[in-house]
């Protein structure tokens, strides 16, 4: 008889996967307080931050709109002995890197500001979690690449964001929320894809934010249940709006990535959308080439959360449809519906797929290592 | 002006409907507020003229768009279905529809005043009443609630729902508060009480923007966003336990698209296994629920057509629906879906053809084929089915329904059998 | 091998034609409530004491093979209606740490789908130290303990 710790160290036990150098495009850092960010932020916003908070656009100071599963939307393993989860590297490391063999992850800080009311303020915030991420996580662990976090209501002030960290290599993308004010298409977010363009930069969208507007197009839903299934259709409206407004006619070169969103609907979105732009092209006379075209050359998805459909054969067919090229994994750690390498892909991949879709796909997008 | 007749040589149909086909989504076009001021109650008749009211007229179909009605249906005024023979001889004859089921759109839904809005809903039911199902016995049609107020939405449904030509219940995929919300249930039990479907039509009130992140600028991506209405509003009548608490209820998607619903259920249903203890009353994975309890018109299907479309990928995307009873055949006519008379999309093997033009639909609505219920509705009859908690209301305003056959009366259309003696 | 060192995706031990008995720990080492994780034969099995009954069943979640020692225990959440919240059996559920999945602790069967979807559960039993030394387990003869059958 033996006694084992409950988190079991399963470090080196690799399976199949064994030798593929796994790119995780999600994974969530969060600061021990906002203390950590105050070397990084003028006296004015440090002050107005521990005054009113961060307010994002709902009514809730402190709380969520829709209470979590788990305390912090986090699995409950992941709480270390001090902070909240995502906070200590070392446990980060042991949980996230090492346990799922990741030889490079891209930090994804949610909450810290992004689509606040106040632009000034988000502002502010953005450039100290820029400065947090490096010196917390990416100095001290090689393994990490930070996001350009931005004030992304305030496109200027993104693009200026972005320009002070492009040629960076600490930075892997531009980091947006997938509710915002307007949909992402909207002119006022270009001079982020602009400068995005302009660095190299992909944009990865990660769902969540509040855009300030009801969860659905038919009103407030009552459940969390509700706002995590209504990630993917706040997703399917961002991506018909960046392809309709033409953002991929005027930035040719924009990579997007579209993190957390769930990939099922994306073929479906790309059929409607060819369907009734054959009778509505008129209106749209930017629109150079099929919708689903901009859909499969400018967009790639993480796999976290891996749909589970009732026969596993259908989610194949739509990666099929998909692209499998266009696939990339994500763990999503700390979050509760983390994804484990090992266990979250059909089992029916190919070995060339999985090795693709773990690792060889991300680099293609991100360009490093 | 008459609409352009028909072509004296009709084009090839690729795939003829089966006998007895029924045409699950029709839009009769209200040709402007003077066809209604017959059918308005002498208050809001009097309203109407007084304030302007010239137009109620929805932006999720402009007149004028491309998808709102196909070119060679539209007449001199570039409108299309405003007569009953342009719906005849484009539609009905042209294919050998058998029964089709008329969803007005004109957009009484979007009125603020719940009053005017309830006023203007029982002229609109009178109108396609009168100027509809009295004149062509193959028709039927859906009831338009006002959804400001569920009382006023009930009464319209008790009002009309002894006329057996209506077959259905419609509302719009985004409103105020999601179809889910128990405040609407008294509407569900009114629908369930006469054996009606809730029909959810593409469209919305306005009173949010068409996407949950913000107003998009061009009107693709409001027609694309109406996939997304529906997405929310089966989460909503999911999570919020409408199907728990009314297992007969029917809902059908109208003009939602199709291709989308099978992603939708499998994202929803992973996170019903982790939190489902939220929503108890959910007590069967969703994609069952949904089965059981939705059907989806099939224009447009939103599958891959056109040259060069493999025919299997449409074969594969139905496969993941995981039920050839969901499927309901509509035109979707005046609305340009489809050219000529390619009537039933690209990829619909024939053998699905007689399910989801015929027997589909009479499973659907007992109205039209009490007796292939499949929710085991008590055939023929107004009686609440065993085990629902309400008793049937005495339908208010039946006396004063202008035009109304005598209820119970034979009705034309002999496909109809549901009729009281 | 370590313990707990099972790789994923290898298929569960086969069962044995005899299920041996072994003797997990003192009673008193897992107070009401609480759990303790132990490996037998290369499984890591997760036992629970419920007031005062003893339950087993395997530690690794059928999912994605969340390690159901580091998950929460709740009650069972169940509605006769919308609206209606039936709450009962405090304690007696746990939730994969990973995914909230619930699974019925003295039987090993999830919530979602109890027929299909279970972790393997183990006999489990209070045994004397006498009993158990004349089976000639070295125990205290004066002590109780919990036995797993695996």
């Amino acid at each position: 008889m033996n006694v084992v710790s409950p988190i079991q160290a399963r470090a080196g036990v690799l399976g199949p996967d064994a030798g593929i150098a796994i790119l995780d495009c999600d994974i969530h850092p969060r600061a021990r307080s906002l203390a950590d960010f105050r070397p990084y932020m003028t006296e004015r916003w440090w002050n107005y931050l521990q005054t009113y908070g961060l307010r994002a656009r709902h009514g809730f100071n402190k709380g969520y709109v829709f209470p979590k599963a788990q305390p912090l939307a986090c699995r409950v393993d992941s709480w270390p002995a001090e902070g909240g989860p995502g906070s200590d590297l070392d446990l980060l490391r042991a949980q996230c890197l090492d346990e799922c063999n990741i030889a490079h992850g891209i930090l994804n800080p949610l909450g810290i500001g992004q689509g606040d009311q106040n632009n000034g303020l988000s502002a502010a915030m953005a450039f100290a979690v820029n400065e947090w991420q490096v010196e917390a996580f990416c100095r001290p662990e090689p393994r990490l690449r930070a996001s350009v976090v931005v004030p992304y209501e305030d496109g200027a002030a993104s693009a200026a964001e972005i320009r002070r960290r492009a040629g960076d290599p600490n930075f892997a993308h531009v980091l947006l929320m997938s509710r915002t004010a307007e949909p992402l298409g909207n002119p006022r977010y270009w001079p982020i894809y602009e400068a995005a363009e302009e660095a190299g930069l992909p944009i990865g969208i990660h769902v969540f934010g509040y855009s300030g507007w009801a969860l659905t197009n038919g009103g407030w839903p009552s459940f969390y249940i509700e706002e995590m299934t209504e990630h993917a259709t706040s997703c399917q409206a961002l991506v018909v709006s960046m392809i309709v407004e033409g953002v991929f006619e005027r930035f040719p070169k924009l990579k997007v990535v579209m993190i957390e969103s769930g990939l099922g609907w994306i073929p479906a979105l790309g059929w409607r959308l060819d369907k009734h732009w054959k009778h509505l092209k008129a209106e749209v006379p930017h629109l150079t080439r099929a919708p689903s075209e901009y859909l499969k050359e400018h967009f790639w998805v993480s796999t976290q959360p891996m749909e589970e459909p009732e026969a596993a054969s259908h989610l194949l067919d739509v990666m099929e449809w998909l692209g499998q090229d266009r696939i990339l994994f994500a763990t999503d750690y700390p979050h509760w519906d983390f994804d484990d390498p090992r266990t979250a892909l059909p089992a029916t991949l190919t070995a060339a797929q999985r090795r693709a879709i773990l690792g060889g796909n991300a680099r293609a997008v991100y360009g490093f290592l | 002006m008459p609409p352009a007749p028909p072509p004296a040589f009709p084009l090839p149909r690729p795939l003829a409907l089966p006998p007895g086909a029924i045409d699950c989504d029709l839009h009769p076009t209200v040709p402007d507020m003077r066809a209604l001021l017959p059918h308005l109650e002498p208050l809001w008749r009097d309203t109407a003229v007084e304030r302007g009211i010239d137009a109620i007229e929805s932006n999720a179909y402009p007149p004028g768009a491309p998808i709102t009605a196909r070119a060679d249906w539209r007449g001199a005024d570039g409108r299309a279905a405003t007569t009953l023979a342009a719906l005849q001889s484009q539609a009905l004859d042209r294919w050998n529809v058998a029964t089709g089921i008329l969803n007005p759109l004109f957009g009484v839904q979007l009125v603020f005043n719940e009053d005017m809005a309830a006023a203007f809903a029982r002229a609109l039911n009178d109108w396609t009443r009168a100027e509809w199902l009295d004149r062509d016995p193959r028709l039927r049609a859906s009831i338009v609630v006002p959804m400001h107020n569920p009382e006023h939405a009930v009464e319209e449904i008790e009002r009309c729902a002894p006329d057996r030509r209506f077959v259905q219940v419609l509302l719009l995929c985004m409103g105020e508060t999601p179809l889910g919300r128990r405040h609407w249930w008294p509407v569900y039990a009114a629908a369930i009480r006469h054996g009606l479907p809730v029909g959810i039509h593409a469209g919305s009130a306005y009173r949010h923007p068409v996407t949950s992140v913000g107003w998009p600028s061009w009107y693709l991506e409001d027609y694309a966003a109406q996939s997304q209405g529906f997405q929310s509003q089966l989460a909503s009548l999911v999570t919020e336990g409408a199907f728990a608490k009314f297992p007969d209820l029917r809902v059908v998607l109208l003009e939602s698209g199709v291709t989308w619903l099978p992603g939708f259920l499998w994202r929803f249903g992973k996170f019903w296994k982790g939190v489902r203890s939220e929503v108890p009353w959910v007590d069967r994975h969703p994609a069952e629920i949904v089965r059981h309890h939705v059907r989806l018109t099939v224009q447009p299907l939103d599958a891959p057509e056109g040259p060069g479309t493999d025919p299997d990928t449409v074969r594969r995307a139905l496969d993941h629906l995981r039920s050839d009873a969901m499927l309901l055949w509509a035109s979707d006519y005046p609305h340009w879906q489809f050219d000529g008379d390619d009537i039933v999309p690209a990829g619909i093997p024939a053998d699905l053809l007689r399910r989801i033009a015929v027997d589909n639909p009479r499973a659907t609505y007992p109205r039209l084929d009490p007796a292939s219920s499949l929710l085991g509705r008590p055939t023929g009859t107004d009686a609440p089915p065993a085990g629902t908690h309400a008793a049937p209301a005495p339908p208010p305003h039946q006396a004063s329904i202008p035009g109304s056959p005598a209820h119970g009366a034979a009705l034309p259309g002999a496909t109809i059998q549901g009729a009281r003696p | 091998m370590p313990a707990g060192a099972t790789p994923p995706g290898t298929p569960p031990t086969p069962a044995r034609a005899v299920a041996t008995r072994h003797v997990v720990a003192a009673t008193d080492e897992i107070p009401p409530g609480g759990r303790k994780l132990v490996a037998i034969g290369g499984r890591d099995i997760l036992v629970f004491n419920l007031a005062g009954e003893f339950f087993a069943i395997a530690n690794r979640c059928p999912h994605n093979g969340g390690s159901l020692c580091a998950g929460r225990t709740t009650g069972l959440v169940q509605s006769s209606e919308p609206g209606r919240y039936h709450y009962s059996r405090q304690g007696e559920i746990i939730r994969c740490p990973w995914h909230n999945w619930e699974f019925d602790i003295r039987t090993g069967r999830s919530v979602i789908d109890p027929r299909r979807i279970k972790v393997r559960a183990f006999p489990a039993e209070v045994a004397s130290g006498a009993a158990l030394q004349a089976e000639t387990f070295p125990v205290q003869v004066e002590g109780e303990y919990v036995v797993v059958e695996a």
